[in-house]
C-alpha cells in the first residue's frame, strides 16, 4: 500500500514576521527604526509632490503661497513639453505622426510575422506627416521637439537598430573574412567611443569634411548616429542569444536540406531572438534614455525644453520639479517597456526547456 | 540488381591531426540494414555524418545515389538531402510544435503546398504512433516521444536510405523500447538503414550486417550470426568480451 497524500502544512504570515523581521532584539529595533525613516519619506515625498503643490498658474510667483512643487512650470508650457515649438496650427501632425508611431511599435504587441512590416511604415509615415511636404507645408526640424521628439528619435532609432544588430550579429559570426572583419570592427570602434562624442562629431566635425551647400539636416544626423550605436550593442546582446543555440540545432537543419539562410532565418533565428529577449530590451531602454543627449547638439527634446523654461526668468530656480519631471516620463514609459517585455519572455517561456 | 545507395571507398578524414577515418570501404545495397558497432571514439558517427554531408572528409569517394558528394554543387545537395538522419540529442525544433516540425523541409525545401505537407507529416506521425501529441511542442514530450517525432520528421523528406546515430543513448530505459519498435518497423517496411548503437539485440534482430569499426577502420563485416557467434578478428572477439 503507497503511503496516502497529505496536506503541505500551511505557514501563518504571523510565523514568517516573527521568523524574518523581529527574530531578536536588535531586529525588532531594526524593523521599527527603518518602517518609521521609510514612512516619514514617503509622507514627506507625497507632501511636496502633490499635498502641498500648485498644479497651475503662469509664473513661480503663483506657487509662492504653498511650500509644496511648482507644477505650474510644466502645465503652463505643457504644449512644448510635449511637441515643442510645433507651429499650433499644425499640431494634429504630431497627433497623427503619434498614431504612426503606435502602428510603429505594434509588432510587439500583434506577434504575426507580417506585422513586423508595419514598423518601418509608421516610423516613415510619423516623419513624413510631422516633415509635411506636398500637401503639407514644411515644418523643419528645428521646430520638432518635447516628449515626442524622444520617441521619436527612440522609436526610429530601436526599429533600425534592431535589423541591422541582426545583420550585424550574423556578420559577427560569418565564416568569410571581410565581412566578419567589418562587423567585429565596426562593433568595437562604435562601443568603444561615448554616444555623446559621435554626436558632436556629427554635428560639428562632419560639417568640415562635406562640400559647402550640402548640408544633412540636423535631426537626421543624430537619428543615424544613434542608430549606428545601438545597432553596436543591440549586436552584441543578439550574439548572446545565438549562442545560446545548440550546434544540433542548425546540423538538424541542414540534414533536412535547408539551406545556410533559412537554417538561419527559421531555425536559429527565432530561438536566439527569444533567448536575447532581456538584453534586447536592456538594449531599447538604453537607446530611450539616450535620446535626452540630443540637447547637446542644440535638438529641443524635453530635457532641452525644460532647461529652456529653466533659463526664463519667470521660472527659475524650479529645478527640483523640472528634473523630477523628466524622470518621472522616462521612468513610466521605461517600466512599461519593462513589464511588456516580462510577458514577452513568459509567452516564449514554455519553449525554453525543450531540447 | 539495383545500384547501391551508398559507395564508400578510401575515405580518410582528420579532424585537426587526428586521423580518425581511416581507409574506409563501405557499400550499402537498397533495402540493406547495416548496424555500426565499436567502442566510443571508433568513427562510428563521424562515418554517418560523412555519408550526409554534415562532415567534410579530405579524402577517398563517397557517393550517395551514385553521385559524388565532392561533386558538383547543385548535385551533391540533392544527394544529400535523400539521406534522413536521426541524432542521438532528437535536436527537434523546441519553437515549433510537432507537426510543424515535420512540415518545415517539406515546405521549404521540396516545396509542397502546405496543406499537402501536413497531410504527408500527418501519415508519419502515424507510423511513429504519435498523432496526438501532433500540435504539442517538442518540450511537453517524453524522450521516446521526442525521437518518435525526429523519425517522422526525417521521413517527411522522403529519404532513400535512413541514418541514426545513436538514437536511443540519450533515452530514459524505459523509452529505448518503444523507439526501436519503430525502427524495426520501418526497417521490416523495406527501408536502407543504417544505424549506429550500442543496442545488442536490435543489431541481431534486424541488421543484415554489421559492420565492427576500430580506431577509424573497418575491422569486419558480417552478418550477424556470424559475427556474433563466430567472429573472425581478436579486436572483434575483444570488443564482444566487454559487452555481452
Amino acid at each position: 500500500m503507497s503511503a496516502p497524500a497529505r496536506l503541505r502544512p500551511r505557514s501563518s504570515p504571523f510565523v514568517w514576521l516573527r521568523r524574518n523581521l523581529f527574530a531578536t532584539p536588535f531586529d525588532a529595533v531594526l524593523t521599527v527604526s527603518l518602517t518609521v525613516l521609510i514612512a516619514w519619506g514617503l509622507w514627506s515625498a507625497l507632501q511636496w509632490a502633490v499635498i502641498d503643490a500648485t498644479w497651475v498658474g503662469d509664473s513661480r510667483a503663483a506657487c509662492e503661497a504653498r511650500d509644496g512643487a511648482c507644477w505650474a512650470i510644466v502645465t503652463a508650457r505643457w504644449r512644448q513639453v510635449v511637441a515643442g515649438f510645433y507651429p499650433e496650427g499644425h499640431l494634429w501632425r504630431v497627433a497623427a505622426a503619434g498614431v504612426c508611431l503606435a502602428m510603429a511599435v505594434s509588432p510587439v504587441v500583434v506577434r504575426k510575422g507580417w506585422s513586423f512590416a508595419l514598423a518601418p511604415l509608421g516610423v516613415v509615415g510619423a516623419f513624413a506627416f510631422l516633415g509635411g511636404g506636398g500637401l503639407l507645408p514644411r515644418v523643419p526640424t528645428e521646430y520638432w521637439g518635447g516628449v515626442f521628439l524622444n520617441f521619436l528619435i527612440g522609436i526610429s532609432g530601436a526599429v533600425f537598430a534592431l535589423p541591422l544588430g541582426i545583420l550585424l550579429a550574423l556578420g559577427r559570426r560569418s565564416h568569410l573574412p571581410v565581412i566578419k572583419t567589418l562587423s567585429v570592427g565596426f562593433i568595437e570602434i562604435v562601443r568603444g567611443a561615448p554616444l555623446i562624442t559621435l554626436l558632436f562629431m556629427a554635428s560639428v566635425v562632419l560639417p568640415l569634411f562635406t562640400p559647402t551647400g550640402v548640408s544633412l539636416d540636423k535631426l537626421t544626423r543624430a537619428l543615424v548616429v544613434i542608430t549606428l550605436f545601438e545597432s553596436a550593442y543591440m549586436a552584441e546582446s543578439i550574439r548572446g542569444g545565438l549562442q545560446a543555440v545548440p550546434k544540433g540545432q542548425s546540423e538538424a537543419a541542414r540534414a533536412l536540406g535547408l539551406d545556410p539562410w533559412r537554417t538561419t532565418a527559421l531555425i536559429v533565428l527565432p530561438q536566439a531572438l527569444r533567448v536575447a529577449i532581456p538584453a534586447i530590451v536592456n538594449t531599447f531602454i538604453g537607446l530611450f534614455k539616450d535620446t535626452t543627449l540630443v540637447y547637446v547638439i542644440a535638438l529641443l527634446d524635453v530635457t532641452g525644453v525644460m532647461r529652456q523654461a529653466l533659463a526664463d526668468y519667470s521660472w527659475q530656480g524650479l529645478e527640483a520639479e523640472a528634473y523630477v519631471f523628466i524622470a518621472l516620463v522616462f521612468w513610466i514609459t521605461c517600466f512599461a517597456i519593462s513589464r511588456w517585455s516580462a510577458r514577452l519572455e513568459r509567452a516564449g517561456g514554455r519553449l525554453k526547456e525543450a531540447r | 540488381m539495383s545500384a547501391p545507395v551508398v559507395e564508400i571507398s578510401g575515405l580518410n578524414k582528420w579532424f585537426g591531426q587526428t586521423h580518425v577515418l581511416r581507409g574506409v570501404d563501405l557499400t550499402i545495397a537498397e533495402r540493406e540494414r547495416v548496424v555500426v558497432l565499436g567502442p566510443s571514439g571508433s568513427g562510428k558517427s563521424t562515418l554517418i555524418r560523412c555519408i550526409n554531408g554534415l562532415e567534410p572528409y579530405e579524402e577517398g569517394t563517397l557517393k550517395v545515389a551514385g553521385v559524388d558528394l565532392a561533386g558538383p554543387r547543385a548535385e551533391a545537395v540533392a544527394a544529400k538531402r535523400k539521406t534522413g538522419m536521426v541524432f542521438q540529442s532528437f535536436n527537434l525544433f523546441p519553437h515549433l510544435t510537432v507537426l510543424e516540425n515535420c512540415t518545415l523541409a517539406p515546405i521549404w525545401v521540396r516545396k509542397v503546398p502546405r496543406r499537402q505537407a501536413e497531410a504527408e507529416a500527418m501519415a508519419m506521425l502515424e507510423r511513429v504512433k504519435i498523432t496526438e501529441h501532433a500540435r504539442k511542442y517538442p518540450a511537453q514530450l517524453s524522450g521516446g516521444q521526442q525521437q518518435r517525432a525526429a523519425i517522422a520528421r526525417a521521413l517527411a523528406m522522403h529519404p532513400e536510405i535512413m541514418l541514426f546515430d545513436e538514437p536511443t543513448s540519450a533515452l530514459d530505459p524505459e523509452m529505448v523500447g518503444e523507439v526501436l519498435e519503430v525502427m524495426t518497423e520501418l526497417a521490416q517496411g523495406g527501408m536502407t538503414m543504417v544505424v549506429v548503437t550500442h543496442e545488442m539485440g536490435f543489431a541481431r534482430q534486424v541488421a543484415d550486417r554489421i559492420v565492427f569499426m576500430d580506431a577509424g577502420e573497418i575491422v569486419e563485416s558480417a552478418p550477424p550470426t556470424e559475427f556474433f557467434t563466430a567472429p573472425k578478428s581478436a579486436r572483434t572477439r575483444e570488443f564482444l568480451s566487454k559487452i555481452l
